[in-house]
């Protein structure tokens, strides 16, 4: 499997992101600049977090807009697994790959802290590795996580099991209906506020978020061998 | 040359967080009669003239300046008047 981590002028995640696919998986995996425009040959699309465009106007407005985004856009259409975490789950708002927008915090701090989440949904490419409704430990940075969308949103998100992850316990940043992630429709796209690449090893304090990374190695191995022998 | 006004708030069915920390701090400051506050943006552009930059800055706050999913936004074009 090879795979992208896009880098914008103000991502910080990107290494670990790297990391965690490299030495995690043990996969391909290259940084691409915000400024490219093609992803082709790449199998997966990682949009790490950070302060693209130092956050200006809004998280993830500018960044949107940037040289590479068709592509993820494109990539996206085409069925790859497409991962925004933190600063990249606010970009997919931002692009419309995902409903909803994010608010700052309700408490309007920046939150750095390992939380709690509940896997709210276990079928899904990114999610096979864990337990349904299993309680994991995954780091949390964020100022703006605050999770928003309109009551016809939230319902179609309820109804078809497109939340992902959810805060288990207290709710750091007042998302709605506690959610920490979301899934689109077709599901191979999802944006998490929490970090797993921050998780991805015993040694940073917890590799919960380890499995997320194995299960969409799986979900491609098992894909691409399905192409070759059917 | 147009100078064009751009007003962004948050939609009344968002909670506002900062509004609310600043009206803590003004009722702390014993301005009671303040009841609600709500923050928004305000951005100026300046644009050459056309006929049609009501349509252009629509597109440009549908694509860039709102978030239209939290947000509203209005504006006011004005004549550029240069000294």
């Amino acid at each position: 499997m090879k795979t992208a981590v896009i880098v914008f002028p103000g991502s910080n995640c990107d290494q670990d992101m790297y990391y965690a696919i490299k030495d995690g998986l043990d996969e391909e995996v290259d940084y691409v600049w915000h400024a490219e425009t093609s992803l082709d040959g790449y199998d997966a699309i990682m949009i790490p977090g950070g302060f693209s465009y130092g956050d200006y106007l809004r998280s993830g407005a500018i960044a949107r807009f940037a040289g590479i985004m068709p592509a993820v856009i494109k990539a996206a259409k085409e069925g790859k697994p497409v991962l925004g975490v933190c600063n990249g789950f606010q970009i997919l708002l931002e692009a419309g790959l995902l409903p909803g927008a994010m608010l700052k915090n309700k408490h309007l701090k920046f939150i750095c802290e390992t939380v709690n989440l509940q896997v709210k949904n276990n079928d899904t490419q990114f999610t096979k590795l864990y337990n349904q409704d299993e309680v994991i430990r995954i780091p949390i940075a964020h100022g703006e996580g605050n999770y928003f969308c309109d009551d016809e949103t939230l319902k179609e998100l309820q109804e078809n099991n497109r939340i992902v992850f959810t805060y288990s316990g207290e709710n750091p940043n007042g998302s709605r209906a506690d959610i920490a992630g979301i899934i689109n429709e077709a599901g191979n796209v999802l944006g998490m506020m929490p970090h797993p690449e921050r998780a991805a090893d015993a040694l940073l304090g917890s590799d919960d978020g380890l499995r997320l990374f194995q299960s969409i190695l799986n979900h491609w191995r098992e894909s691409t061998h399905a192409a070759y022998t059917s | 040359m147009k100078k064009v006004k751009v007003f962004i708030t948050l939609k009344e069915s968002v909670l506002d967080p900062q509004g609310q920390a600043v009206m803590q701090s003004l009722h702390n400051m014993d301005y009671k009669a303040v009841k609600d506050v709500r923050i928004g943006k305000y951005i100026e552009l300046q644009m050459e003239d056309s006929a049609d930059v009501a349509e252009q800055v629509d597109t440009i706050c549908d694509q860039l300046l709102a978030n239209t999913v939290i947000e509203n936004y209005r504006y006011e074009v004005e004549e550029e008047v240069h000294s």
